[in-house]
This record gives C-alpha cells, structure tokens and sequence, in this order.
C-alpha cells in the first residue's frame, strides 16, 4: 500500500475488508454514507454481498440475519441512524450476535447541524437498547486508528459474540490524511468459536457465566434456534426466574469480565505532573498539542488517551489518576465521558470538563483556557 | 440412504400452544404437510418468525428457527438468504407484524427476493389483547376499535403485487388445498405470499360473531381477491445481484502508493485555505495538491466544506501540511489563502477580514476585497482558466500558489496531477499548473529531497 491520501471512511471499510467482513447492509446517510459506497464496491468483487437497504431497522436487521447464517458483518450510519438501529441491537445483544456497527457522530440532536462534526453520542451508545446491558465501544482519534480499530472490533465481535460499535466522528470519518495502512500493526484475525460435532447441539450453553456458547450457523449442519425471548440453553422460550437471571449475567460477564482484554488506552505519564487530561477521539489531538504547549512552558502534564470508551477501562484511568490533583476532560458534548471519570477520581480531586457542541474542534487553547491550565 | 420425514414438527414441547380453534393450529399444521410434500432438509430449511402468537411457532419445527423483532421478520429472512442462498426461508408473520414493518413487505416484494412468507391473518393483535390491525375489517370491532373500525383494511396481497410481489395468493385456514397453495409458495423461485384468513378465538371471532363463511364474504365485500392474486415470475434479486455484481465488480481498491522524491521548505504546521465555488473542482484540485505535499516528504490533512447542494455555491478546501504528525486538524489561522471566487469570498468574507499580516492572500483579481491586513497578491485566475479550461482554475490558482509561496516544488504538483488523474484530465491540468505557475515571475528555490 505505502503512503496513501484517504479518509478515516475508506480506512473504516479497508479495516473490515482486512477482518474478512463478507456480508453489509446500510442506508445513506451523511457522514456515513462513504462506507456503504466504499462496501457496495467492494464486497461484490469477493462473492460476497453489500446490500443498500430500505431503512436502518431493515440494514440492521439483514446484519443480524447474516451473522447467524455465519457472516461478518458490518453495518454503518450516524446518531439518527443509531436510533433507529436501537432496538435490534438488543436482539443482537439477547442473541449472542457478532456484529459491527459504525456510528459516524454528527451535531445533533435530531438532524442537528447536518453535518458537522460533534461527539454527543457517548453515553448514547453505551445506553442505546432497552435492558441496560453493557456494550462494547472504540473509539478511532485519525485515519490510522480508525482501520486498526475497526478490525480490532470485528475481533471483539467475534471473540464474545456482541454487537461491537465503532464511535467516530465526521472529523476523523470525512478529513483526508496522509497515512501508510501497512504501517499499522494488526492482531491475529479471531473467528467465533464454532460448535464442536456432540449428539445435541445447545445455541446457548455455556458453563462459566462468561464463557461465549459455540456457534453454530443456520444452514449448518446442527439445528439452531435463535431468538429475541428470554430462553435457555437450548434457546426455548424461558419464563424461569433463575434461567433468566442465569443469561442476563452471562450477557453482563462476557463483557464485564472481558474489561482488561478490551482495554486500549495510550499513556503519556509524566512523572510527578499533578494534572491529567482525560480524551478520546478527535479531541485527543488537540489535548496532545496543548500538552506540548504546557511542556514548552515547563508545566508537567500527563495524558490518557482512551482507544476503547467502554467498558470503561478502569485500570488505566485509575492507575493515570494516581498522584493527579487536577483531570481535565474536554469532550465535543455537554460532559457525558466526564461522569465515568468523576466515578473513578478519589475525593479531592478537581475534575473540570471543557465542552461545546458548535460543530467546531475543540482547540488546545480553549483546553488550555477552560482547564486552567497555563 | 435417505428416508422420509413423515413430519416437520416436534412433540418436545408439547402439542402446539395455541387457544383451541385458533387459525395458527391448521396454518402450522398445512405448512407442515407442504414441507412433508416437499422433502425439504431440515438443515437448509429456516423458519423465520416475527412476534405475536404466530411468534410461538418456529420452536414446534424441526428446521432452523430464528424468532426476531416484531415487523422485521423479512429483513432477518433477506440477511439470511442473501448470505446463504441454498437456504429455504419462509416467514411466519401476523397482520400486525404486517403493519409496523409494512416498508419491508413493499421492498422484499419490489427487490423480488426468493423467501416465502406467510401471513396469519386474524384481523387484530392477538398477543396484546385484540387490538385493530391494518387488516381489521371496516366496522370490525376490536379493543381500540370498539365502535367499529373506521379504517379500510389494507390489501395486503394487493399492496405486495403492487409493489412487484412475483407470486402472492390469498385463501383461508379452511380451505382444503392450502397445503398445496403453500407448497407452490415455496417453489416459486423468487419473493411468494400468503395472506392466510384465520380465526382469532380469544377476540376478534367472538367481538364480531365471525363464521368461518365470513371470511369469504369480507373477502367479497372489500373486493379482495380470493386465491391465486398473482404470478409474475421475474430475476430474482440474489441471482441477479450474483450474476451482475459479480461479474462486473469493481476491481480491489488500490491507490497508488506515494514515495517521497522532492524536498520542500515546509518547517512547521503550515495552513492553506482555497476557496471557490462548486464546479471549479476545488476539493480535487486541493487533493492533488495535498499529494503533491506528500511526493514532497510531508504530512497532510484535508478538509472540505461545501454545501448539501453540492452543484452550487461555496466550495472550500482547509489543507495543513507539515514536517511532523498532524494533531489538531483546524485551520486557526491561515498561512495562506487562495480566494478563486465570489462564493468562496461571501463565505470566508469574516474570515479573511480576520488575516493577520503573517498571511498571503491569493485572490482572483476582479474580485472586490474587504479590508485585510494579510499580504495580496491579485492574480487573472478566472481570465487564465479560461485560456486553458474554466474547470482547471482550482489546480492553476494552486500552481500560482504552489509557485509564489515555494513550500514545495510545482514539479511535484505535476507528479501528482499525472499519477493521479486520468491522462485525459491530467493533460488539461498540466496546461493548468504551467498557466498557473507563469503568473508568478519570482523563483523560489526548493531544498531537494534529503
């Protein structure tokens, strides 16, 4: 490949290329749409199938279709997009699918300042299904990350069978970059553990409460249920208090216990600095300028800088927050990552968000300025 | 060898749940006899059921099952058989499911994609209470219709066919050859349905008196047609999208690759904005020259602004090369600014009042210009272009640029141009870079490449 001018988009779509995906369906819809063209051109040319569908519950819903016949699939749109994708993420989530999904933030709410750039989805995409289970959430700050991660998150999709969100913005997704794709290191690709040959297949059986069920594709050789009920390890309908509660853990442990291996977080630790800049995304870029500027005026500084949003990486951001009496958070919303970090910070520390929703970036001296920093 | 099954569905749970009499127990059960009739494997067979008690019915199969979301049924069974297409898949769907998902009934029906589905068809909701449906007869009493639905029914068979349905039948759980009819469902290679008239025990059969011969009659009276309501075989999508798509895919994206070969004078984080209007290829021509900087041992960002109209108006590119990585992607202030036209000037006219005396305005020359303490330099672009091609005016009021300000050599302008434009265009703008560059009579010299 070598050097490359591109957008985080095509990197977005080369990533899932790069992890296999043979199966996407999508609606059109700005900052997005780049990524259904870019699947629509491509997947055709590897058998396998791109498909524009007539809305997003109908995208969604054909993913979720694919994945159980044994696809990797993704699927793409922008936070209105996400509202209607809602509920079936939750089937995803009740039936152990593996499942990609970009969310190309842009200024909202509702069509909002279509389409600038603004990353107010946070909390809505950890939160965005009924049932309150957790969800897994990365989040790319350039055009390298955003195709390293993507396929990192059809790693994490196929690993603990969950629907996986990819939470970009317009201005990581739509700005052009110079970048070397090959440059970017990529993990062994992982595929769902597939059921072994046993007299009877059960879709959902595991034994410890995180252990992911072995999949078994319909149209493969062991009959399987799939369901958006409640159900047993056979996937039948369930009304068993105890059964219940049984699945409603394990769909919470397979994440939850999985916090340290979903973990990417990038540290820059200065030692003995009492202030630390929590970010993610494109904001992170201009909280790595307004470090160096304090650097260049001798103020020490550290910077977490969070790849993955959730789960909440509560390892590194405590182990960031140690000796810290000051956290800054800028975020291109009203303060939504900031509660995580309030959570985390011991008393006594001063936890101060930057914020604005303009649909301009965050600059490092309006950090610098709101932080008090300099 | 094979042997026959002489069954699809399972005694494990029990005999089907149904209220005694409901319609879903003879639907099911001549489903049953069509799969028996035609030898189905199980294995390449997927029940796909929407939610209402028709959602109950997968489980009593001995095929694959998927029970999804209430309306969306279909789009599981298109997912499903678009990624297998050896795969039997028939929907189980109520007349509700009908209604909340009715656009995904219009578009499996218009893409002719080869599922069957099947719709039980009680006239209410009968999971939550006997609620009206989009097929609830007019005057049909319901729990939210209980003066009489004031509501024409929706043809169902009718709304699918016109929507391109390929095959679509109408009958009733009474009639003797539904069996056969779901068979030949079955077959039909591409998108079949059928709308299943039914008794609801629980409400809407006791809410309205109905008798079995009532089905008919409504049938009658609303002016639905009973039984075969069309066949009009077609392409099916899969097939067609295989056959079409690919055969005449694109070919694996591949860029060419970029090797820095010139040397630049660029030792910071240098900001260039070009405005224009749409149709002066602004956001192309900044893209080459954006190439251009990377040929140059550079990084680059680009980022443009335009209108949703994008044939007209502003067109407005923000490039930022560097010697270094490339942090916070926002244009501050300006080193240097290409106004082309009087869209960019209306759009940027605040913006280029703001210029500091640091920055260099290129501006087209018969444009008036707010105060600015920014360095002009007025150029003939519109006068130029025209000389050469009026589209090559973004890519000669670069040159012009690329050559005054000499933060890197026009010779890796033209590179860019010539890798990265078909011959056809790449000559035009060739013409464009030499106008451009001769507008400016001072030499820069470029560092070359260490």
């Amino acid at each position: 490949m070598g050097l490359e001018f591109i957008e985080g988009n095509e990197a977005i779509a080369r990533g899932a290329m790069m992890a296999n995906c043979n199966f996407f369906a999508g609606y059109p819809i700005t900052p997005s749409s780049s990524i259904l063209q870019y699947m629509l051109s491509q997947l055709p040319r590897v058998g396998a199938v791109a498909i524009q569908a007539e809305d997003e519950i109908a995208s969604i819903g054909m993913c979720i279709g694919a994945a159980m016949a044994g696809c990797k699939v993704l699927t793409a749109t922008s936070g209105p997009g996400i509202s209607l994708y809602s509920e079936n993420i939750g089937l995803a989530v009740i039936g152990e699918t593996p499942l990609v999904i970009v969310n190309v933030q842009r200024q909202g709410p509702a069509t909002g300042a279509a389409t600038k750039g603004a990353e107010g989805d946070i909390l809505f995409t950890r939160w965005c299904t009924s049932g309150g289970l957790p969800m897994i959430v990365l989040s790319p700050a350039n055009v390298a990350e955003a195709y390293e991660l993507t396929y990192r998150a059809f790693n994490l999709a196929e690993q603990y069978r969950v629907p996986v969100f990819l939470l970009t913005n317009k201005e990581v997704s739509v700005t052009r970059e110079s970048v070397d794709l090959e440059q970017v290191e990529l993990p062994p690709l992982v595929d769902r553990r597939r059921a072994t040959m046993d007299e009877q297949y059960l879709p959902y059986r595991f034994e410890a409460l995180h252990d992911v069920p072995e999949f078994s594709a319909i149209g493969d050789d062991r009959i399987t249920r799939f369901t958006t009920s409640s159900h047993d390890e056979a996937g039948y309908l369930t009304s068993n208090p105890e059964e219940i509660q049984r699945m409603i853990d394990h769909y919470a442990a397979k994440v939850e216990d999985a916090g340290d291996d979903i973990a990417l977080v990038k540290q820059d630790i200065e030692s003995g600095a009492e202030v630390l800049m929590i970010s993610y995304g494109i904001t992170s870029r201009s909280v790595a300028v307004a470090a160096k500027m304090m650097r260049e005026q001798n103020r020490k500084v550290s910077v977490l800088t969070l790849q993955s949003l959730y789960p909440v990486p509560k390892a590194a951001i405590n182990n960031a927050l140690a000796g810290i009496k000051k956290v800054v958070v800028p975020e291109m919303n009203t303060g939504q990552y900031i509660q995580e970090i309030e959570r985390l910070a011991p008393t006594g520390v001063e936890v101060i968000g930057v914020n604005k929703m303009d649909t301009t970036l965050i600059s490092p001296n309006e950090i610098i300025q709101g932080g008090g920093l300099l | 060898m094979n042997t026959m099954i002489d069954t699809y569905l399972t005694d494990a749970l029990g005999p089907l749940p149904f209220c005694p009499g409901c319609g879903h127990d003879p639907l099911l059960k001549a489903l049953d006899k069509a799969l028996v009739k035609l030898q189905l494997d199980p294995k390449k067979t997927v029940i796909v059921t929407d939610i209402g008690c028709i959602g109950l019915a997968d489980r009593y199969f001995t095929t694959h099952g998927f029970h999804g979301l209430h309306g969306r049924s279909i789009t599981y069974a298109c997912g499903l058989k678009l990624a297998r297409p050896e795969l039997t898949v028939i929907v189980l769907k109520g007349d509700g499911g009908c209604g909340i998902g009715g656009t995904h009934l219009l578009n499996v029906a218009r893409r002719n994609i080869d599922i069957t589905l099947l719709v039980a068809n009680n006239f209410n909701y009968g999971m939550t209470g006997g609620q009206h449906s989009v097929s609830t007869p007019f005057s049909g009493i319901t729990a939210t219709t209980p003066m009489g639905n004031v509501e024409a029914a929706m043809d169902l068979c009718g709304t699918a066919v016109a929507a391109g349905a390929s095959w679509a039948y109408r009958g009733t759980t009474f009639d003797k050859d539904l069996p056969d009819r779901i068979e030949e469902g079955i077959t039909q290679p591409g998108f079949s349905m059928l709308d299943i008239w039914e008794m609801c025990t629980a409400y809407y059969m006791p809410r309205n008196q109905l008798k079995k011969k009532d089905l008919v009659d409504i049938m009658e009276r609303s002016n639905f047609t009973y039984g075969l309501v069309a066949n009009n075989p077609r392409p099916e999508y899969g097939a067609h999208y295989r056959a079409t798509y690919g055969a005449t895919a694109a070919p694996e994206h591949k860029q060419p690759a970029i090797e820095p070969k010139f040397g630049n004078n660029v030792n910071r984080q240098t900001g260039i904005v070009v405005a224009g209007s749409a149709g002066q290829k602004i956001i192309s021509a900044a893209g080459l020259m954006a190439r251009a900087s990377m040929y140059s041992g550079l990084t680059v960002t680009q980022k443009d602004d335009y209108p949703i109209t994008v044939m007209t108006g502003h067109s407005i590119s923000e490039i930022i090369v560097s010697p270094e990585r490339i942090d916070y992607t926002a244009i501050e202030v300006p080193d240097y600014f290409i106004l082309i036209s009087k869209d960019g000037l209306m759009k940027a006219r605040s913006r280029i009042e703001q210029l500091p005396s640091t920055c260099t305005l290129y501006a087209e020359q018969s444009l008036e210009l707010p105060p600015t303490r920014a360095k002009v330099i007025r150029l003939p672009m519109i006068e130029t272009a025209k000389k050469v091609n009026r589209l090559s005016i973004g890519v000669l009021a670069l040159a012009a640029f690329v050559k005054d300000a000499g933060l890197f050599a026009s010779d890796a302008f033209a590179e860019a141009i010539t890798v990265f434009q078909k011959p056809a265009i790449a000559e035009i703008n060739l013409r464009a870079l030499e106008a451009g560059s001769a507008l400016i009579h001072t030499n820069q010299e470029v560092k070359p490449c260490p």
